[in-house]
């Protein structure tokens, strides 16, 4: 069953068309990776699906309810959790703050006044915190303020972050751009890990091709806007069209 | 007609200054991205050039005249300026009586030194560092600025009388044929209108149609992109804001005439202006222009007897009212552009 | 203790006893002495520098933790002053419905005026508050001061009248502000010695407040709810997209600190019951600017401290003057004398706002946690030279710290 259906998703910004009749549509508890060169469409699109942008048609159905004219955070509250090219943390606070926020953001929801009692006092958030730091190899980085991270350690905070919630979607948008191919393959690691671990569908965005085929289990191409084919990673790799597209950007 | 007519011109002048520091705090905003609170104290700095050099202008060496006798007895004390015995008395009398267009010379270079070391000294410092740390440090300044002005020149404000020909009253009704007396309008508010529509076309044509001004203008669209094109926008931008301090400065200059300057003078308009860059649309310099002199007009006209009767104060407190409803419905301004200080 | 941690619990303890003890502590010159002048222990001030502390520590919670920067604040002092004064009128001279009232309608009128400036942030939101600050000022001083309609009393200030209703005030009740019978007044002065020590009703019933509210402060700042504000100056985006609405939490805060000025407003009208226009403008709100930059936003102490400061420098340094210089300064030769008083002269006096200009640029520009970090920095820098010392003769084992 797709847990995410996009339909005839279009939109122009002036008079450039950022995305066409878009359609796709991702399974559940799979890996699904999106890739096309620059300039595909590749972030409206992701903003699309986030509430950052409206389309100007089409409709996005998560879990067959409507995302479109919702807030991030009421986007966020469904179940679709989102990873950022550049890391997006809570660059002042600790490590272990980073963490709780997210999971009381999942207990009490979009806002609650919670302004007399300790954090302390909240043994369940802290516990879940814990748990999720340890299973992030990042228990003894807790009281580090994330904005004095390494880069793949702020990644992995970030990813934590969205794990905490028990996301049943994971959006990731380039999530190993600029990074050192160590890094890179580390994050690898990480996401596969989570792919086993979890009952969690994730899409993700690429450039990178090495990234891609390492993850994704179905591959929809993205060219000028619209979906060019969608097939699993061993048909596209030789796919004529794919190629053209690729090698049509190097030209 | 007439009365509406006259209130219209009656709002030009305070639209005029409003116009003129809110074109110079966008432009500084526009290019190098800083909110600039001291913007209204380069306004008052402008108003103290004109101040200083009228003071200058009269300085004076003291004579006996042995032909008039005080009440004592004594030889009467003659104060003549040195400037009347450089140029004779005649030429003296005349440039003292012009102190204040003359000041424009003199405010032309102190503004644009005043607006060069403000920039490199200490703003410079602050395009990296986070929007609330612009205001304070600005505001900081204007504090300073403020302060010293109030040390040299008194808390009292200080007449600078516009020359002897401009300081009337002309019938302006009677040139586009209504009754006599009905619209009877004072000449300096007249220059200063021109005044201010002359300077506001110099910018704007210098940013249209010099290499300059393009660049500029590029830089205030994508301050990174131009980056990225190898042209030293940085300096450029420390132009600008010199450009930006001189608007400012020469606003005040001439604004002395229509109301005495003191120390205070910038603050009170700096928050009005801060109002109209809202109103007009952040980042906008026709925005900028054209709120400037809405808001200047409509004020007029709240502060007519039949507005002030009907509501008390409103003259006060319209322009804040209008700020607020033109935010609430057009949240950009009337001419803001979309991408401009969103987050 | 109070279901705060152990730092927490000693800084509220050391800010209670200084509250506390603060007629001793800002008396230490003997009366008559030339020194006697920098005594800041007379009633006036030091109900001043408590008042300013509740409105900074309040300020704080705005601007310390979610970084909105509102230059409005002294809108809802004014209102919580008009709001006191109303009630002194109305009912009796007891300070608590006054207050009261203070507290629910700055919170009532920042939650319409947060609701409105919080459509914008960043810089917007700076000018919006500063622009509903002016108005307000322009309300009170002329719009709501008119025959048919005056809310305000213009120019004059709100004050109490013989023939208000007062419909609660007892027959044998003090003809000023008391807390059931005890005038605010009311001081005991304590002479030791040379030395004179006043204690002021007002100033405990302001002290015990700020106490009050300084606890609920750090209780803020350690709940979640507090993380969540830190959160909202941190890194909205994120925030927005982990399940977070980042506008009630900042609106929250936003009441929150307005009914911390309504407090601090109404307290000032229970001190002394005048409500004046002048306490809404937007130099007012700049000055509670000033005194949180100062002592250290985002810090529980800082804007206590800050407050304190800038209350203290502009009652005692106003009061130096070139007489005073001369004074000091008569141990060097006359002319160096007279040199080292004209280049002191522009900054003290009438000119401490210079003083205050140049000081508040050079802690934004060089030191941007205020007086809290210069105080943890110099306390760095002793304690490492003390272990250098330390270390160097004898390589004994590190003290315990």
């Amino acid at each position: 069953m797709a847990i995410l259906r996009v339909k005839d998703v279009s939109k122009r910004f002036g008079g450039l068309k950022a995305l066409t009749d878009v359609n796709l549509n991702i399974e559940e508890n799979s890996v699904h990776a999106i890739i096309g060169p620059n300039g595909a469409g590749k972030s409206t699109l992701l903003n699309c699906l986030v509430g950052k942008l409206m389309p100007d048609t089409g409709s996005v159905l998560f879990n067959n309810n409507s995302v479109l004219g919702l807030e991030p955070f009421q986007i966020n509250q469904m179940g679709i959790s989102r990873v950022f090219q550049t890391p997006e943390i809570f660059g002042e606070l600790t490590v272990m703050e980073n963490m709780l926020i997210p999971i009381f953001a999942m207990r009490d929801g979009a806002f609650r006044m919670h302004a007399y009692e300790t954090i302390a006092r909240e043994r369940e958030v802290v516990e879940q915190a814990e748990v999720m730091l340890e299973e992030m190899n990042m228990a003894d980085k807790r009281e580090m303020h994330a904005a004095s991270l390494s880069r793949g350690d702020k990644r992995r905070l970030e990813i934590g972050m969205c794990l905490s919630q028990n996301p049943r979607l994971l959006l990731l948008d380039e999530p190993t751009a600029g990074m050192a191919r160590a890094d890179t393959n580390n994050t690898i690691d990480l996401l596969k890990q989570i792919k086993d671990e979890r009952d969690i569908t994730i899409a993700i965005i690429e450039h990178d091709m090495h990234v891609v085929f390492s993850l994704a289990e179905r591959i929809t191409v993205l060219a000028q806007g619209t979906p060019l084919v969608e097939d699993t990673p061993e048909k596209i790799r030789g796919h004529p069209k794919v190629r053209e597209a690729y090698l049509g950007e190097a030209a | 007609m007439d009365a509406i007519l006259l209130q219209i011109l009656n709002g030009l002048d305070k639209g005029s200054a409003y116009a003129l520091i809110a074109l110079g705090l966008t432009l500084i905003f526009g290019t190098l991205g800083v909110v600039n609170f001291a913007h209204g104290a380069l306004f008052m700095i402008g108003a103290f050039c004109a101040v200083t050099l009228q003071k200058l202008l009269n300085l004076s060496f003291v004579t006996l005249d042995e032909t008039q006798k005080d009440f004592l007895g004594n030889p009467l004390k003659v104060e003549t300026p040195f400037i009347e015995a450089w140029f004779g008395p005649e030429v003296g009398a005349m440039i003292i009586d012009w102190s204040v267009p003359l000041s424009i010379l003199f405010a032309i270079p102190i503004m644009l030194l005043v607006g060069y070391v403000m920039e490199r000294g200490l703003i410079k410092h602050f395009y990296k560092r986070p929007h609330a740390d612009q205001i304070l440090v600005t505001f900081g300044l204007a504090i300073v600025l403020q302060e010293i002005v109030k040390y040299f020149f008194g808390a009292n404000p200080i007449q600078t009388p516009p020359p002897d020909v401009l300081s009337g009253s002309v019938d302006l009704g009677t040139m586009v044929g209504f009754d006599p007396n009905a619209i009877i309008y004072p000449i300096w508010r007249l220059v200063y209108f021109g005044f201010a529509v002359g300077i506001i076309g110099a910018v704007f044509s210098f940013l249209q149609f010099t290499t300059f001004g393009m660049v500029v203008r590029a830089g205030m669209a994508d301050r990174e992109t131009v980056g990225l094109l190898g042209i030293n926008i940085d300096r450029r931008f420390t132009i600008m804001f010199g450009i930006a301090a001189g608007v400012a400065g020469l606003a005040g200059v001439m604004y002395g005439p229509l109301n005495p300057p003191n120390y205070h003078m910038g603050m009170d308009f700096l928050v009005l202006s801060f109002v109209v860059v809202v109103v007009g649309g952040m980042g906008s310099l026709p925005g900028a222009v054209l709120a400037g002199f809405l808001l200047g007009i409509l004020e007029s006209f709240a502060s007519t007897t039949w507005a002030t009767t009907t509501i008390p104060g409103i003259n006060q407190i319209i322009i804040y009212l209008v700020a607020i409803i033109v935010l609430l419905t057009r949240p950009r301004g009337l001419m803001g552009r979309k991408g401009v200080m969103e987050e | 203790m109070l279901g705060l941690n152990k730092k927490d619990t000693s800084l509220l303890i050391v800010v209670a006893l200084l509250t506390l003890l603060a007629p001793f502590i800002l008396n230490p010159f003997p009366e008559g002495s030339a020194m006697a002048q920098f005594n800041a222990g007379y009633p006036d001030l030091m109900q001043r520098f408590v008042i300013f502390g509740i409105f900074a520590i309040g300020f704080n919670i705005l601007f310390g933790l979610t970084g909105y920067l509102s230059f409005g604040h002294a809108a809802f002092l004014g209102v919580g002053s008009y709001s006191a004064v109303w009630m002194f009128k109305l009912l009796s001279y007891n300070v608590i419905p006054a207050i009261a009232l203070s507290v629910v309608v700055a919170g009532l009128f920042s939650l319409l005026i947060g609701f409105i400036s919080l459509r914008r942030s960043g810089i917007y939101f700076s000018i919006l508050t500063l622009a509903f600050a002016q108005m307000s000022f322009a309300l009170a001083y002329s719009v709501l001061s008119n025959p048919k309609f005056n809310l305000t009393n213009g120019e004059t200030g709100l004050q109490v009248y013989a023939d208000d209703p007062q419909i609660l005030q007892g027959a044998n009740a003090p003809d000023l502000p008391h807390l059931f019978g005890l005038p605010m007044r009311a001081t005991y002065t304590m002479d030791v010695g040379a030395w004179s020590f006043d204690f002021n009703a007002g100033y405990y019933l302001c002290a015990i407040i700020m106490m009050a509210v300084f606890y609920l402060s750090i209780r803020i700042f350690r709940s979640p709810f507090g993380m969540m504000l830190r959160a909202v100056k941190s890194n909205q985006q994120r925030m927005n997209y982990t399940g977070l609405n980042s506008k009630p939490y900042t609106l929250a805060a936003f009441v929150i600190s307005g009914m911390y000025a309504g407090l601090a407003g109404g307290l000032m009208a229970a001190m002394d019951p005048l409500a004046g226009a002048e306490r809404m403008q937007w130099t007012a709100s700049g000055e509670v600017v000033l005194m949180t930059i100062l002592g250290g936003t985002g810090t529980l102490i800082g804007p206590v401290l800050g407050a304190g400061f800038i209350k203290y420098f502009e009652n005692i340094f106003s009061k130096i003057n070139d007489n005073v210089l001369h004074s000091w300064f008569a141990f060097l030769p006359d002319g160096l004398e007279d040199a080292v008083v004209f280049v002191i002269h522009p900054f003290i006096g009438k000119g401490w706002h210079l003083t205050l200009g140049i000081l508040f640029m050079l802690v934004v520009i060089y030191l941007p946690g205020g007086l809290v970090e210069g105080g943890q920095r110099l306390l760095k820098r002793f304690k490492r030279k003390k272990k250098d010392t330390d270390d160097a003769p004898s390589g004994k084992t590190e003290p315990a710290e």
